[in-house]
Parts: structure tokens; C-alpha cells; sequence
């Protein structure tokens, strides 16, 4: 940004600018969108993790020195550094261990119809082992801490083999089970 | 201070031009698995501090710090991300260590680079938005229903070039520098071929090179213009790969029944920014050695250095960077590759690794890679590469296109 | 190890947007700073940048651009760098320059410029979510704070109104802070309970709002220190940790890796009981439930008892124990990096009573600080006293 003269900085902690100086166009922009492109290596660990969410199932990895089940999957145990050892199959059902309601979508913008997200801890592994996704089929005074939760799948023909081939959790029980 | 720093661990993964097989993680965690593995530790309760380095936009995240714990044996533990070179990671641990607060220090860096497709399009993300990046291709106008100066109208780029063009590649700075390198010196196109002759040969003997060949000059002449007088086989080739260090006080080697290997100084520095005014002449390495020179009580560089890893990540590089550093007298690095002197029987032997343009250019990673040569030098683990004798070695690395920042370090063998 | 202290302190006005790029935010907070140590750029032994994500600026390398505001031309020039924690992370690296020996005078600066990044700051927040796992599902960051405040108040049964206390609080210890943002001496809890629900619980007088700013600090070592104060303000515990990056493999009602900065810090500044001896902190709060959560992370009180301590004014400015004596980044703005200001130089200003209108009553001896980063995994602590 620059600015013209009479907005040269009388304050030497710096110089606000509303919105009346960029509607007025008292400062100028430059602009700039660069092409950022990336083709990450998911790994063995990940790449698993997605074929078999292409299947409709969810798989996690091992370790049989903390013997932590470990979802999201993956080739090593953080805590204690060593190789993980191999696969197990995880339940599609869980439990929520915390959610949120979004108004926002990742812009900031307002959005008509609210977003469901959450944690969810999945049953098979570690207490406390779980992943992020959205909910539905539920409304928000039924939604709570502690509601048993159930993947809903796309169909087979829509997979594409990522997080989004589940398609959200909806509540195990209709209704919700109690809060 | 008087507590002096080792280095007690050092490991690296398998260098390739892509590692489809690999995630990052997976990559990080092969080499620091191998540095802890040979520094005889256990990482998860013998390391104090952690730290990688690396950049936001070669990983592709807004905070790569997020994703760097797990593999490294970091979790709750202390850890921290430079953005910077390797060799900015291994200063920051030998500051660390002397503050006598930790004993024991992993540096780790990187590069991914085959993940990121548009690595051209990051450097110029890199330069100045206001007065360099205009000048290197069309100005974009605003597709998010736009910038509030933009908002009635069809937008209308304010500065800068208007044509559809391409975007050049940033790459031309480094002709620029060359051009200018080959004015002020009298070096000749002939010596930069040299070098990269020299260090794609010296790579046949390091396996963890991906960029070795049999090539003379002449073919090094031959191939194409990309940023006159800068060649294409002079452009040193990308490589993925991880490099790990652990480093130690000298009390905990001893504990730990290592030989002491030294890093007895270090330095860095960022000269200025605007691509306007900067000298074009690599003072960035001539103020970090002089820095790291004092700091090792260095007064004769030329003389006390035995062998040298410098940045060469362009051919030219190689002997600006040597006279940079005051390993060779202003001008003469030309006259030191005639002589044979770079050579690993030489006076100054430099890049014996094959340096960048033999190994590949492995970004944040390129200072490890040079610290990584002079340490397994210094060890005599150099196999078929080995240079006779050596007990004092420095490694340098540049922060690449388009900055003017770079970082060096000094280590030694027995006392420091 | 040598004693480092402070002898200068330096802060722009935050707010949504400024004027001056980058550079000229961080050339103003150095200059601030400079000014108040009686010192100029040669005297300056190296340079440490502290910044978040390059994708505000728009500059990749943004450290190398930033260098010449920072006063780091020609010189030893460093940028550390671990998201949000980033403002107290970068005055601890600041402290070993000096305290291992390498520097005698040493600046940090910490820049923000949030302002540039279309079409809003968020969206660069998109990018530290995990690329497989998590930016599919097209997250936004508020999501991250909205889920781990709800686990926060369903373990200890919090009611938001005790959260909103703090967004009150802080809002109004910001009015009289020369660079605030957002103070507001009227504010209400019912303001905050009535503001528009962004994601639930989350609501938009929870959050701090984005900002452009800088700050900057400058340590000397304590043998060189007499020569610009008799009054010196010294660092006497740093400590940082992270957790993993599987955030979804932990529970988030408890910030560990902050109670084991804490330990580390105390340890270093030989404090064992952290609630009786510290006088005040600044711990991180970029959301009003953060500072409830820090505290309790900080050690200064026990697992959950944060909301009941704000509702019985302990941690009013006036209180036993003052809680972000400057207004916080829920007071006065959180240009990322930059609330380094409120974080670490206010620790300075309060111990050495230069605080103006913000100081605590009674003589403060030791003041805490702190930030939080990454994807809630990072905290990062500093401890300082007055000499």
C-alpha cells in the first residue's frame, strides 16, 4: 500500500486506514495470486488409509510397545518412536468427543445452512483416538458430548478414495440417545 | 563460555529426484531415526530441544511447525521451526547449548521439493510484491470478486507489465549475478563448466548423490542457454531428502563415550532485501565467516581450512562463495580450480561431496548437506572420497533465489 | 549462563488494517524501541524476526523481506517461527543470542500485516490444516477453537457467561493502552452472550479480531546493562514445548504441552510455587476462554477453577492475581506474531512501572507470559523480574 500525501504518517505508532480510504481510494493495492500447486506423497500409511476408505472401511495402525491403536494410521508411534506394527480394522461408529455448530465457512463468509463438525473417537481404537468429520441427520439441542455416533458412506460409485467418502456421522439412535 | 559443542549424531534418508513412496514424515523420521542411532541415544529422553527447518511454502502449509513433532521424537517435548537453512538450525543449537540451559539439541532439514509443483512461481512469490514481482510478468487482477479498489469497474492492474506473457522464471537473477561475477573477476564461462564437471565426477563417489555424470566441460559448454551466460547443466537439479543432526555439550559426549567432533563457530547473515541495491557479490558469506572465523579463533582461513562444502547451487556459486569466504584471494578461485588446488588432493579441496550440482539442490536441506560432508570427512568415513589429513572444515550455504542471506559453519576435529 | 535483560520496548497502533507495509510496521516498533534504549542499528549485535504465516504478507521467505525494517541489513539475522506461539517463542530466542554469549545487544521484532491476505486472514488459516485428513471437509480455524472450548466447558460444567467475563475484562483493562484496538470501557456480558454466533459456542465478541502491527524488544547482557538503566527488567525463565500433531488423539480440556513450557520455565527461574510467587501473567488469549484455559495450563491455578477465580475479581487488574494487564489480544488486537506486545513487552513495562494508565497497583516483582501455537500443540512461556 501507498498513500498520498496528506496521509503521510503524523503518528509515529503508525497510520490506521478504514474502509473510507480504500472506498474513497486514498491508498493504492497491488495484487498478486500465486500458483501454488502441490502433489503431496501421501505414504504407505496414509495411502492405506485411503484405499480402504474407497472400500468403506477404516484401518489403523499398531503399536505393540504402548499398544495404542493408532487412527489416523500411522508408520511410526510418536511416543515411542519406533515402527508401528500392523494393521487393524476400526469400527465405523464412535463417539463424539467434542463438536462444533458453524455459522462461517473457511473464508469467514456467513452461511445459510450451519456445519456440523466435530471429533469423533472411533470405536476399535485408543480411548481417545478418533478423527474429524461432519455430523448429520441431527439437530442441534440433540447433538452433545458422549453421543454414540455411525459413519453414513457415499456410495461405492462416488468414492474417490478421501476423508470425504464418509459423508458425515449421524446419530446411532434416532433422536439422539440421551444428552 | 567456555562449554564447548559436538557433534555426536548425524543420519540422513535416501536422497532421490522424487520420493513417490514417502511422505514427508516418513521421510524425516528415517533420517532422525539413523542420527539418534549413531549419536547412541534415546531420543525420547536424552534430546532437550528440537528443531527443524524449514519454510511455509515449499512444505505447503500456513504453519509447517504443526507438522513436525511426531517424527521426530518431539512430542511434548521442546520444539521449534527456523525458517531458514540447516545451518541456521545447527547455530541456533550451538547457542542453545551454551546457554547451558540444554545439553543435547536435534537439528533436522529438508527437502520435499518433488511435492510442490510450481517451484518457480514460489521464488517470485518470494520477491518484493511492490517493486520486484511487477517486473518479472503480467500483474494478476483480483478474481475474488476483487480488492475494494476494484470493486465497480473491470479491474485494471495499477503497476507493472500488462501483456499475457509468461511469467519469467526467478531464476534469472542467478544469470544476472553470474554475468556480473564473470565482469568484475575475469573468470570465464570455460571455469564455471569446470566446476560443475568437477562436482557431478566427485559425486560418483558419495552414494547419497542422485546427480552424478560423466560430463567434461565441453558438454557442460554445449548445453543450452536457460539465463545467459548461466547454462542448463549448470543449474544445479532439485533432489528430495531429510539430514539429521544431534548435538551435544562436550561433558554429554564424553558421557556418552563419543569423540568429540567440534562445531567450534558459526555464523550468518542477511544482507539487504532490495534486489536494487544489493552488490551481487556473496557479502552475505564474507560477513558470516568472518563471524564464524572469530568465534573459532580462525585467522588465516586459507591456511588452516583443510576442506571446504560450499553453496553451489549454480555453478559460479562455487568460486564466489570460495572467494566470499577469503578461502581463495578476490578474483582467484578460477585460478584455484586451474591448479587443480579444489580438487580432493588439493590445497583447498571443495565440495568432494559433489556438492549440489552433483548431489542435487536439496533447499533448506543444502547447509546439512555440506555440514553433513565435513563431518563424515573429518570422522575419516568418507570412504573413496576421503581427504587426507583434514581436521578443520567449514560449511556455507546461500538461502537461494532471491535472497541475499546465508549462514556458515566450522567444525574440527580433537581440540577446539 | 549470563543474565539478559530488557532496555527497550517498541509497539505500533493494531489495527484491522494500516498503512505501512510490513517493513515500515517493523521499522516503527524498532525505532520505538531503539529510541527508548538510547541505542542505534550499529549497536545492534544481531537480529531475531518473529512472523507468522508468510501466506498473510504474501511473501514467501517473508523474513528475508522483512530484514531491512527489522534493522537486520548486514547483520546476524534470524527468523523463528511456530504459529501463534510465535510472540513469546521469538523474545526466547532473543534471550539465548544473549545468554549464550553470541550477542551482547540483541533486537527482536515481530511483525504481522494480516491486512493483505484476500478475500480475509482466514483464509490462509485453511493451509494448517492437515492436507489429507482435514482440508477436504474445507475447514475454518474458528472450528479448532469452537471444538476445544466445548470440551473445555462440558469436562468442568462452565457456563459461557464465566468465559464472557473474560472478553469483558480484558476489553476494558485495553482502554488507555496507546495501540489498542478494540477497548471498550461500556462493554457488557450480556454484549458478549447477545454477539453473533460464528461456531458454536464460539461467538464473535469471543475472539480477538485480526490486525496488522509489530513490536519490538531489545536485550543487553546483564554485565553491559548498568550503562542504559539502574532499573533493569531481567528474564529468568524460558520454556517452550509441543504436543503432536494428531490433535484428534488427545483430549483438548488440558493444555499439557503449556504446563510443561511452565515447569521448564519455573525451573529456570527457581520458582516452585508459581501461584504464590508470580504477581501477575499475560497469558495467551486469542479467544476469551484461551486465557481460563492458560491459566490453568500456566499453573496458576487448579484444573478448572480459572472461571471461578474471574468471577470473584482475582484476576482484575486490581486483584491478587491480574490477569492480561494490558487488554490481551481480546483488548487491544492479535496481529499473530506481533502480540509479542501485549505478551512480553507489557511483563517489561509492568515490572519497570512503565505501564501509564495499565499498571498494576503494588509494586509487581515477577510476571509471567506466554502464547500458544501451531494446531493447539505449542506453548511457549517466559518468566520475567524486576532486577
Amino acid at each position: 500500500m501507498t498513500g498520498n500525501d496528506e496521509m503521510v504518517p503524523k503518528d509515529p505508532r503508525g497510520t490506521h486506514v478504514g474502509n473510507k480510504d480504500i472506498y474513497g481510494r486514498k491508498i493504492t493495492y497491488s495484487w498478486w495470486e500465486p500458483e501454488v500447486q502441490y502433489n503431496w506423497a501421501l505414504g504407505p500409511a496414509m495411502s492405506r488409509f485411503l484405499e480402504e476408505l474407497k472400500k468403506g472401511s477404516i484401518v489403523g495402525r499398531k503399536c505393540r510397545k504402548c499398544r495404542r491403536i493408532l487412527v489416523p494410521p500411522r508408520m511410526f508411534c510418536e511416543r515411542c518412536y519406533n515402527p508401528t506394527d500392523e494393521w487393524v480394522k476400526i469400527e465405523d461408529t464412535g463417539t463424539i468427543e467434542t463438536f462444533s455448530i458453524s455459522y462461517i465457512d473457511s473464508d469467514a463468509r456467513k452461511i445459510k445452512d450451519p456445519i456440523f463438525i466435530g471429533v469423533i473417537s472411533l470405536d476399535g481404537a485408543s480411548p481417545k483416538h478418533g478423527i474429524m468429520h461432519y455430523f448429520g441427520e441431527v439437530k442441534a439441542d440433540e447433538i452433545h458430548i458422549g453421543m454414540r455416533v455411525k459413519a453414513v458412506w457415499k456410495h461405492v460409485s462416488e468414492r474417490t478414495g478421501a476423508i470425504t467418502d464418509i459423508k458425515y456421522f449421524k446419530p446411532l439412535k434416532k433422536g439422539g440417545g440421551k444428552k | 563460555m567456555s562449554r564447548k559443542v559436538c557433534v555426536i549424531g548425524v543420519g540422513y534418508s535416501d536422497f532421490n529426484s522424487m520420493t513417490p513412496d514417502i511422505q514427508w514424515k516418513e521421510m524425516m523420521y528415517g533420517a532422525c531415526q539413523k542420527a539418534y542411532r549413531d549419536a547412541g541415544i534415546d531420543v525420547r529422553k536424552d534430546v532437550d530441544s528440537f528443531i527443524t527447518c524449514g519454510e511455509d511454502y515449499w512444505e505447503g502449509f500456513s504453519i509447517f511447525d504443526e507438522f513436525v513433532p511426531d517424527q521426530i521424537g518431539a512430542v511434548l517435548r521442546p520444539c521449534m521451526t527456523i525458517t531458514g537453512d540447516g545451518l541456521y538450525g545447527l547455530g541456533t543449537a550451538y547457542m542453545q547449548i551454551k546457554t547451558g540451559l540444554l545439553d543435547t539439541v536435534l537439528v533436522e532439514a529438508h527437502s520435499k521439493i518433488s511435492d510442490l509443483l510450481t517451484p518457480g512461481e514460489i521464488m517470485l512469490h518470494a520477491m518484493d510484491p511492490i517493486f520486484d514481482r511487477p517486473v518479472t510478468g503480467p500483474v494478476q487482477r483480483p478474481r475474488y470478486g476483487g480488492s475494494p479498489t476494484y470493486t465497480k469497474e473491470e479491474p485494471k492492474p495499477l503497476i507493472g507489465a500488462t501483456d499475457e506473457k509468461q511469467r519469467v522464471h526467478p531464476y534469472f537473477l542467478a544469470g544476472m549475478e553470474m554475468q556480473h561475477y564473470l565482469r568484475t573477476t575475469g573468470t570465464t564461462e570455460e571455469h564455471c563448466a569446470q566446476i560443475v564437471a568437477k562436482n557431478k565426477q566427485a559425486a560418483f563417489h558419495n552414494p547419497m548423490a542422485d546427480y552424478e555424470a560423466n560430463i567434461t566441460a565441453e558438454d557442460v559448454m554445449g548445453s543450452q542457454y536457460l539465463f545467459k551466460p548461466l547454462k542448463s547443466l549448470e543449474i544445479s537439479p532439485n533432489v528430495d531428502g531429510a539430514i539429521a543432526f544431534v548435538l551435544a555439550s562436550e561433558e554429554r559426549a564424553r558421557e556418552l563415550g563419543v569423540e568429540p567432533l567440534y562445531m567450534s563457530g558459526f555464523g550468518w547473515c542477511s544482507d539487504t532485501p532490495w534486489l536494487g541495491t544489493r552488490e551481487f557479490d556473496g557479502g552475505y558469506a564474507a560477513k558470516a565467516a568472518r563471524m564464524a572465523y572469530k568465534m573459532s579463533r580462525i585467522e588465516r582461513p586459507r591456511e588452516m581450512i583443510d576442506i571446504a562444502e560450499v553453496d553451489d547451487r549454480f555453478s559460479f556459486k562455487e568460486l564466489q562463495h570460495l572467494e566470499a569466504l577469503d578461502l581463495a584471494k578476490p578474483g582467484e578461485g578460477a585460478m584455484l580450480l586451474e591448479d587443480g588446488e579444489l580438487g580432493r588432493d588439493g590445497s583447498i579441496p571443495t565440495n568432494v561431496s559433489g556438492g549440489s550440482l552433483g548431489v542435487g539442490n536439496c533447499y533448506e536441506a543444502t547447509g546439512l548437506q555440506k555440514a553433513l560432508e565435513i563431518v563424515v570427512q573429518l570422522r575419516g568415513e568418507a570412504g573413496r572420497r576421503q581427504v587426507d589429513d583434514a581436521e578443520i572444515g567449514l560449511a556455507q550455504a546461500w538461502r537461494g533465489i532471491p535472497s541475499n542471506s546465508g549462514a556458515v559453519a566450522i567444525f574440527q576435529k580433537g581440540g577446539a | 549462563m549470563k543474565d539478559v535483560a530488557v532496555i527497550g520496548a517498541g509497539m505500533t497502533v493494531f489495527r484491522r488494517r494500516m498503512l505501512e507495509t510490513g517493513k515500515e510496521l517493523s521499522f516503527l516498533a524498532t525505532k520505538m524501541a531503539m529510541e527508548e534504549a538510547g541505542i542505534e542499528k550499529k549497536d545492534i549485535d544481531m537480529v531475531v524476526m518473529g512472523s507468522a504465516p508468510d501466506a498473510f504478507d504474501g511473501i514467501h521467505m517473508k523474513g528475508e523481506n522483512l530484514s531491512d525494517g527489522a534493522a537486520g541489513t548486514g547483520k546476524p539475522y534470524v527468523r523463528v517461527f511456530n504459529g501463534g506461539g510465535t510472540g513469546v517463542f521469538a523474545p526466547i530466542a532473543g534471550w539465548w543470542h544473549v545468554a549464550s554469549g553470541a550477542a551482547d545487544i540483541a533486537l527482536v521484532v515481530c511483525e504481522e500485516k494480516m491486512g493483505s491476505c484476500y478475500p480475509h486472514p482466514q483464509t490462509a488459516f485453511r493451509h494448517i490444516w492437515d492436507p489429507i485428513l482435514d482440508r477436504p471437509l474445507n475447514p475454518n480455524l474458528v472450528w479448532l477453537f469452537a471444538m476445544e472450548m466445548n470440551r473445555y466447558m462440558s469436562v468442568y460444567n462452565i457456563k459461557k457467561e464465566d468465559i464472557a467475563r473474560v472478553a469483558v475484562k480484558n476489553k476494558r483493562n485495553a482502554v488507555g493502552h496507546p495501540c489498542a484496538q478494540i477497548p471498550d470501557e461500556k462493554i457488557t456480558i450480556e454484549d458478549v452472550l447477545n454477539s453473533e454466533v460464528m461456531a458454536w459456542p464460539v461467538q464473535r465478541l469471543d475472539i480477538s479480531p485480526p490486525s496488522d502491527g509489530a513490536s519490538a524488544l531489545i536485550f543487553c547482557s546483564a554485565d553491559k546493562v548498568r550503562q542504559f538503566t539502574d532499573d533493569p527488567v531481567f528474564v529468568s525463565g524460558v520454556g517452550w514445548n509441543i504436543d503432536s500433531t494428531m490433535w484428534t488423539n488427545r483430549d483438548l480440556y488440558f493444555p499439557q504441552y503449556v504446563a510443561n513450557a511452565a515447569k521448564m520455565a519455573y525451573k529456570m527461574a527457581h520458582i516452585n510455587n508459581p501461584r504464590k510467587e508470580i504477581d501477575f501473567a499475560e497469558p495467551y488469549d486469542p479467544f476469551d476462554y484461551k486465557e481460563l484455559h492458560h491459566m490453568e495450563g500456566l499453573l496458576l491455578c487448579k484444573k478448572g477453577e480459572a472461571p471461578i477465580l474471574t468471577r470473584e475479581g482475582v484476576t482484575e487488574r486490581d486483584g491478587d492475581m491480574p490477569m492480561c494487564p494490558s487488554g490481551g489480544l481480546m483488548g487491544v488486537g492479535n496481529p499473530i506474531a506481533a502480540t509479542m506486545g501485549q505478551k512480553v513487552c507489557e511483563l517489561y513495562w509492568q515490572l519497570a512501572g512503565k505501564a501509564g494508565k495499565r499498571q498494576i497497583p503494588g509494586d509487581p516483582r515477577i510476571g509471567v507470559g506466554q502464547a500458544w501455537g501451531d494446531i493447539m500443540q505449542m506453548g511457549t512461556v517466559i518468566v520475567m523480574r524486576r532486577g
